[in-house]
């Protein structure tokens, strides 16, 4: 690319950058530090002093055995979100692509859960699955399950899954509807020329060609998972019961804000940290290599 | 990427056709469309059910809502549950009334999806038509922002924010928001596609910064900002973590936060019927949104790709 034409002023970017800068900074970087710096620290129990006690922090929240279990929740509910919420949301794509009339219409009523708030997502699935009250509830009794979330933990997960799932299949939607249309379509017609069914073309043709988007999705829905749910968590759970979805994005929040354990919080904020980065890298060397091939 | 994206429109006959032959080529015979049709609906059912669901029990009584299973059809108490909520209700959520939620809620979410792309067109405009000293360094400063989402900095940033004294505040409901790399980036990457020959024209007719900034990159990046403001929109009005911290006093909550808490102080005696017409009110100007602005949505959903 030939250099830019720009305008001389020595004085205007750096006005224009300001407001911008300043927020970063402000709440941004200062806080990060700040994370980094008490996570290193151990606090007498009247917070009055603190120490510096190296990685130690490190070490304990890393051997807790409710960290662990926070952990192995945050990966089941994760990995349950992203799968559901993208096996729907590719299955409907897929039909979405067939059909010739009335996709405008099935695309408008699928993209509303987008608009709906996590926590009230979380809230409408307590209102259908209250033991007491909800009518789904009912109809699972019905049926003949015993259904508690209140009490048994696995159903609690169902429960919140299946809320955090459901909300994201607008958005899962929409990408693999556009990475759909994508494909060039004489590739597919060349394998029904060459006799190959349906079902062959999606797994061999279509599926392969998708997995830019799919991989794309993967990265984004994990984010969402593990970040964004953390009102699910909190308005149907609130972490119980027992600590069955206590995820770690809710850990940090409990230990902080209510059991002001800052040292503690302060060392999960900067794992999560370490994981969102790991996850950014990995969506950005996803992106370069889409430009690479795109 | 971008424009793998652009909806197909389904309206014109020469694509209908076109499609149908489309169709035939690839075999996809009539059966196996009413099964797609089939399965979308079943789709649609499971997407718009709680919502739909939502409203049904909006429009019943109290007794009937105790009572499962709901009836599948919307009851009779439109009118008195809705008007109830909305001008009777006064108390109801720690003393706020519902106006007072939704206020807020219009207010955080306006400001922050306005805030936002203020700051961000700004700071990208001033990335790429600008030459100046540290200029990459501050890219990476604002670029590295995308990998610290308030989740992570709970804690410490609650305390910058109570030591700042921004508890409780507008300011501080949204200022912290605003700052965010993804707009940028999104503006930044539009910029760049501007031909140079514009800026030189421009130039050679004596416009300055300014001038090139208001009438040349404003209108280009209409669309730009109409998408990212229905995004940034859902963003604020669907934001829970942050208020939870920021706000102590119930006349400052949004209407999500609210909804939590009239849930969750009651368990006989939460009045249901209400608490589903808050749901309403909370869900239906977002889906409005998205729904109206639908065509800049989904454009600018695939493009920003967060």
């Amino acid at each position: 690319m030939t250099p830019r034409v720009v305008f001389p002023n020595k004085f205007l970017p750096y006005l224009l950058l300001a407001p911008q800068l300043a927020i970063t900074l402000v709440f941004f970087y200062w806080p990060a530090s700040q994370a980094l710096y008490q996570s290193v620290l151990k606090e007498d129990p009247f917070g009055l002093r603190s120490r510096f006690v190296g990685l130690d922090n490190f070490r304990r929240v890393l051997a807790d055995p409710n960290y662990l279990n926070s952990v192995e929740v945050t990966a089941i509910f994760s990995t349950a979100t992203a799968f559901f919420s993208m096996a729907i949301a590719l299955l409907l794509a897929v039909m979405a692509d067939k059909v010739i009339r009335g996709r405008g219409f099935y695309r408008t009523l699928m993209i509303w859960p987008y608009a709906v708030a996590p926590a009230i997502a979380g809230m409408l699935w307590i209102f259908l699955f209250n033991p007491s009250i909800g009518s789904l509830a009912y109809l699972l009794r019905w049926v003949g399950i015993s259904w508690d979330p209140l009490l048994n933990g696995p159903q609690a997960m169902v429960m919140v899954v299946s809320a955090a799932a459901w909300k994201q299949i607008s958005y899962n939607f929409l990408f693999f509807v556009a990475g759909l249309q994508a494909i060039p379509k004489s590739l597919i017609e060349a394998a029904a020329i060459d006799g190959a069914r349906p079902t062959k073309r999606f797994w061999t043709i279509v599926f392969p060609l998708l997995a830019p988007t799919t991989f794309f999705l993967l990265v984004i829905n994990t984010t969402y998972a593990f970040f964004d749910t953390f009102g699910i968590i909190h308005a149907v759970t609130g972490g119980g019961p027992g600590k069955a979805t206590e995820t770690l994005v809710f850990k940090v929040y409990s230990d902080g804000a209510l059991n002001q354990l800052l040292g503690d919080s302060a060392a999960q904020s900067v794992i999560l940290m370490i994981i969102v980065i790991a996850l950014t890298a990995v969506q950005f060397r996803y992106v370069e290599r889409k430009v690479h091939y795109g | 990427m971008a424009d793998a994206v652009a909806p197909r429109e389904d309206a014109s006959t020469a694509a209908v056709l076109g499609r149908q032959e489309e169709g035939a080529m690839l075999g996809i015979s009539r059966t196996s469309r009413y099964v797609a049709h089939a399965i979308l609906m079943l789709g649609i059912l499971i997407v718009a059910f709680p919502i739909y669901y939502t409203f049904v029990a909006s429009t019943h009584t109290l007794q009937t809502i105790l009572r499962p299973p709901l009836p599948l059809l919307p009851g009779g108490e439109f009118w008195e549950n809705y008007s109830t909520a909305l001008f009777g209700g006064i108390g109801r959520i720690g003393g706020v009334d519902v106006w007072t939620l939704l206020f807020n809620t219009t207010v955080v979410a306006l400001a922050i999806a306005i805030g936002k792309i203020v700051i961000s067109i700004l700071s990208a405009y001033a990335i790429v038509f600008f030459r100046f000293p540290f200029r990459m360094t501050f890219f990476w400063l604002i670029f590295i922002t995308l990998m610290l989402p308030v989740e992570v900095r709970i804690m410490p940033t609650y305390k910058v924010m109570v030591d700042l004294n921004l508890i409780d505040t507008y300011t501080g409901l949204t200022l912290p928001l605003m700052a965010s790399a993804t707009a940028t980036l999104l503006f930044r990457q539009f910029f760049l596609t501007i031909p140079g020959e514009l800026v030189e024209a421009a130039r050679i007719d004596g416009a300055g910064p300014w001038r090139f900034f208001k009438d040349i990159l404003l209108p280009l990046s209409k669309t730009n900002i109409a998408a990212l403001f229905v995004i940034l929109f859902i963003y604020g009005w669907t934001q829970y973590l942050w208020p939870l911290l920021m706000t102590n006093s119930n006349d400052m909550n949004t209407i999500v936060i609210a909804l939590r808490k009239m849930i969750s102080f009651a368990d006989a005696d939460t009045e249901w019927h209400l608490v589903m017409v808050t749901s309403m009110l909370a869900i239906v100007p977002p889906i409005l949104v998205v729904v109206l602005m639908q065509r800049w949505f989904v454009k600018g959903l695939v493009e920003t790709e967060k």
